[in-house]
């Protein structure tokens, strides 16, 4: 084991206060760190990868831009489609952040892809949980509940992720829409079994990506119509990574909202619909923190996305009982409460 | 606590006649699909609201009294294997389904509502519930969501923990509380994914949102026969390197396939060493490119037969064969004893090779079916419970194939779950400290621990008694504990 993760147990050991990030490039999302972080992104490497397997495993400061390249000489891909917000985005905090990109309505979330892991728990234990196979069901699924966690139920240390075949084709379809006539063709589209694998609508375009084999998607293509996307991996970069100039964030805050995919686009001015409906972006007023309520009121949950913000955590205020809960499952994996102090839920009354 | 007194304070909150406790009562609920463990519970109750599910566990906190949680009693490692000093609630009575969201691709349903029923509902919708373990017609979505269960179609499709949105139950201080939503994620810490696959130990499910899927366009399913397992194994990892996820990907062995075209004549090959299913879906063109590159691999890959389903009828009977593994392996043989490891794909000649000497040496059958796609492995043990010896020897041969997936990088359990039947072989996958990090999320759901004791994760002394600790760097756990 490494010199770093000897040092983290030793000091969580002696309860001594500790906070990491991998290349701190998310660092906006969340609370502020009450303790100086150390870095993981030397705690790097590829530790096992077999692509008939379906199966990579990587120590948690392990680039992801490393692991996408990595992949893609096998003809493979991470499902989940991680968000970049900068070169050096580690495995690990993919993994703590647990956001997903376009691709997320396919073929799924980073904690559906997540397999096992291994991390320090608030004890200065090194634990391991789940593993490099497909289904596993021994122990509770500690694996995925880390996953969103920033860290905060303990320091990941080494991630095994189910991996995929990259489609043999794409092709994005676009067409002119509203956001209400984009909402109803998202749901059309969402009940018939096209090979779709992306559907997002900004600046009043709806597009369509398909994913599949060469004449499947041609032939899904011609059924949807619209017109094709000439460079679309620059626009589903650009979504994913929030380079799409729509993201941007002058005189307001960027939030997230996650709502119900069918909920109706005249609530608020959504700037743009991703995931078919189900995660949308919008601005408010730098402070305005209204939009909890608002998400709340609709089924969902809000999240705010502006590196601005210097209070709270910028993440919705979670039900009484399932705070409650969630203080208790924190307790059980860091019972002295060391670990990234002051990230992610809002202090116990 | 004395019978009398608990029943007559359970039927405090609910009509007397669902609180059972005579023993012709309670004998149909002494064990649930895996047979050779059984207990008669004190109570069985058949709550019908969330209230009554509440009261009852009012009461069992308040006495210290057991809880395990039945759903269709299907389950495979004894989950819902009665406490013989406590309650078992039986959910059954909660068997509606409660809305149907075509436009979101949802399903809100009770605990108690089978598998197969939610994809019945939904079908003139065009929707479907992926999940289907091979027990759907059966097995009930409270105990799918216990289990974590799987499928033939999970390679693709997933696990029940991909395929749901949402989660309420009952906790054991009687408190409800929903985790997940119906939106894709949910704030603070992801409850919902820890809740699936708990076995009844963290909570008590009351409802449940499930993530619909539109119906494949085509389904085309290919049957291979091989005269060499790892022949068939290596076919399997071909496809996948070739970029193909198919819906379903079976393998039998030799003797499975003769049980099973004996009981259901699916035409498979009888002179074959190993068989192998391939089913692709989607739209048409997609299927039909596909299944020509899978015909092309398999035959590259030394497969000495191919078929593939002329139609409908003959892909259903296809799979009937393999759904039907377990009852024709049932009629060869008095007793099976179902085993559910998973293993890296790359490893199947040998565990295959090593189960076979096993085999020999305890002298016991064994039949082999295969979800080859994602490595879960399900030797079938055949062997005669009336013969206790014989039943010594069947667990020890299943416990020492569990201990050899773990040996090459696998696991205890793919989809089963670990029950009461595979918590010793906990202690071979987990060290103490990880054993003692899952007691302390449990006592976050449950301090009092009520909520199916016993089940699932060992004491660090049952570990100990056992003999098989995980051990780290040569030192032994726990030094101070007594060893047998």
């Amino acid at each position: 084991m490494s010199d770093l993760i000897d040092m983290l147990a030793a000091r969580l050991k002696n309860k001594q206060p500790i906070s990491v990030i991998g290349s701190n490039t998310k660092g906006f999302l969340g609370g502020a760190l009450t303790d100086e972080p150390l870095s993981m992104r030397e705690h790097a490497g590829i530790v096992n990868y077999e692509p008939t397997e379906l199966v990579l495993t990587a120590k948690a400061g392990t680039a992801l831009s490393e692991i996408n390249t990595l992949l893609a000489k096998s003809g493979q891909m991470l499902p989940f489609e991680p968000p970049m917000f900068g070169e050096d985005s580690t495995l690990g905090g993919a993994m703590a952040s647990g956001l997903s990109g376009p691709r997320r309505i396919h073929l799924g979330s980073a904690r559906d892809a997540i397999l096992g892991l291994r991390l320090i728990n608030g004890l200065g234990q090194h634990l391991r949980f789940g593993g490099e196979v497909m289904k596993n069901v021994a122990g509770y699924d500690l694996s995925r509940l880390s996953v969103g966690a920033f860290g905060t139920l303990g320091i990941l240390t080494e991630i095994s992720v189910k991996v995929l075949p990259l489609p043999e084709q794409e092709r994005t379809q676009m067409f002119t829409y509203s956001n209400a006539r984009a909402l109803s063709e998202m749901i059309r589209i969402g009940r018939h079994p096209y090979p779709v694998s992306a559907i997002t609508w900004v600046n009043d375009m709806l597009y369509v990506r398909l994913s599949g084999t060469g004449r499947g998607v041609d032939a899904a293509a011609k059924a949807l119509g619209g017109e094709t996307l000439a460079n679309q991996k620059r626009f589903w970069n650009s979504i994913c990574h929030h380079m799409h100039p729509s993201f941007k964030q002058d005189q307001e805050w960027l939030w997230r909202l996650s709502l119900p995919p069918t909920t109706p686009v005249n609530s608020i001015p959504f700037e743009i619909l991703d995931w078919a409906g189900a995660q949308r972006w919008v601005h408010a007023a730098p402070f305005d923190y209204s939009l909890f309520e608002l998400a709340e009121s609709l089924g969902g949950h809000a999240t705010c996305f502006s590196g601005e913000r210097v209070e709270g955590t910028g993440m919705q205020p979670l039900k009484p009982l399932v705070m409650q809960l969630s203080h208790r499952v924190k307790k059980a994996l860091d019972p002295f409460g060391l670990i990234n102090r002051g990230r992610f839920l809002e202090e116990a009354s | 606590m004395k019978t009398e007194i608990l029943v007559a304070a359970l039927a405090g909150g609910m009509s007397s006649n669902r609180v059972l406790h005579s023993s012709h009562e309670t004998a149909p609920y002494e064990c649930d699909g895996l047979t050779m463990f059984k207990a008669r519970p004190k109570v069985v109750v058949l709550p019908e609201t969330r209230e009554e599910v509440c009261y009852v566990l009012k009461v069992c906190r308040e006495n210290g009294v057991p809880v395990v949680a039945r759903g269709a009693g299907t389950g495979l490692s004894g989950g819902a294997l009665p406490h013989a000093e406590g309650v078992l609630l039986v959910m059954a009575k909660f068997n509606r389904i409660l809305a149907v969201d075509g436009d979101a691709r949802t399903a809100r349903v009770e605990p108690g509502v089978r598998n197969l029923a939610i994809s019945e509902a939904v079908s003139e919708l065009g929707l479907y519930y992926a999940p289907d373990p091979s027990s759907q017609i059966a097995c009930s979505i409270g105990g799918n969501i216990a289990e974590n269960s799987g499928g033939v179609h999970c390679l693709k499709y997933g696990l029940t923990v991909h395929n749901v949105l949402s989660v309420t139950l009952a906790l054991a201080d009687g408190s409800i509380v929903t985790v997940g939503s119906d939106a894709l994620d949910s704030p603070g810490y992801d409850l919902l994914a820890v809740t699936i696959g708990s076995e009844g130990l963290l909570g008590i499910v009351l409802e449940a949102t499930v993530k619909l899927l539109p119906k494949p366009e085509e389904m085309r399913v290919v049957m291979a026969a091989f005269d060499d397992v790892t022949k068939a194994g290596d076919s399997v990892g071909r496809i996948i390197a070739e970029g193909i996820i198919p819906a379903g990907l079976e393998m039998m062995d030799g003797p499975a396939v003769a049980a099973v075209e004996d009981f259901v004549k699916a035409g498979y090959p009888l002179d074959a060493e190993a068989m192998l299913l391939c089913e692709v879906d989607g739209t048409r063109d997609e299927v039909a490119e596909e299944l020509l590159k899978v015909e092309r691999i398999l035959k590259d890959s030394g497969a000495t037969m191919l078929r593939v389903a002329k139609d409908e009828a003959e892909r259903i009977l296809f799979w009937k064969g393999r759904k039907s593994a377990f009852p024709a392996v049932g009629r060869i043989s008095p007793d099976y004893y179902c085993m559910d490891g998973t293993i890296p794909r790359k490893h199947l000649s040998l565990v295959l090779t090593r189960m076979r000497e096993m085999s020999k040496r305890y002298a016991l059958r064994c039949a082999n079916v295969f979800h080859a796609g994602d490595g879960n492995l399900h030797p079938l043990i055949l062997f005669d419970a009336n013969d206790p010896e014989e039943l010594t020897r069947a667990e020890a041969f299943g416990a020492e194939i569990l201990e050899l997936c773990v040996e090459v990088g696998g696991t205890i359990t793919g989809e089963h779950g670990v029950g009461i039947e595979k918590i010793n072989e906990m202690c071979v996958q987990f060290s103490s400290d990880e054993l003692t990090q899952f007691h302390e999320l449990k006592a976050a759901f449950d301090p009092t621990g009520i909520l199916n004791p016993g089940k699932a994760v060992p004491t660090l002394n049952r570990c100990a008694e056992f003999g098989k600790m995980h051990i780290h760097k040569g030192q032994m756990p726990h030094p101070e504990l007594e060893r047998f």
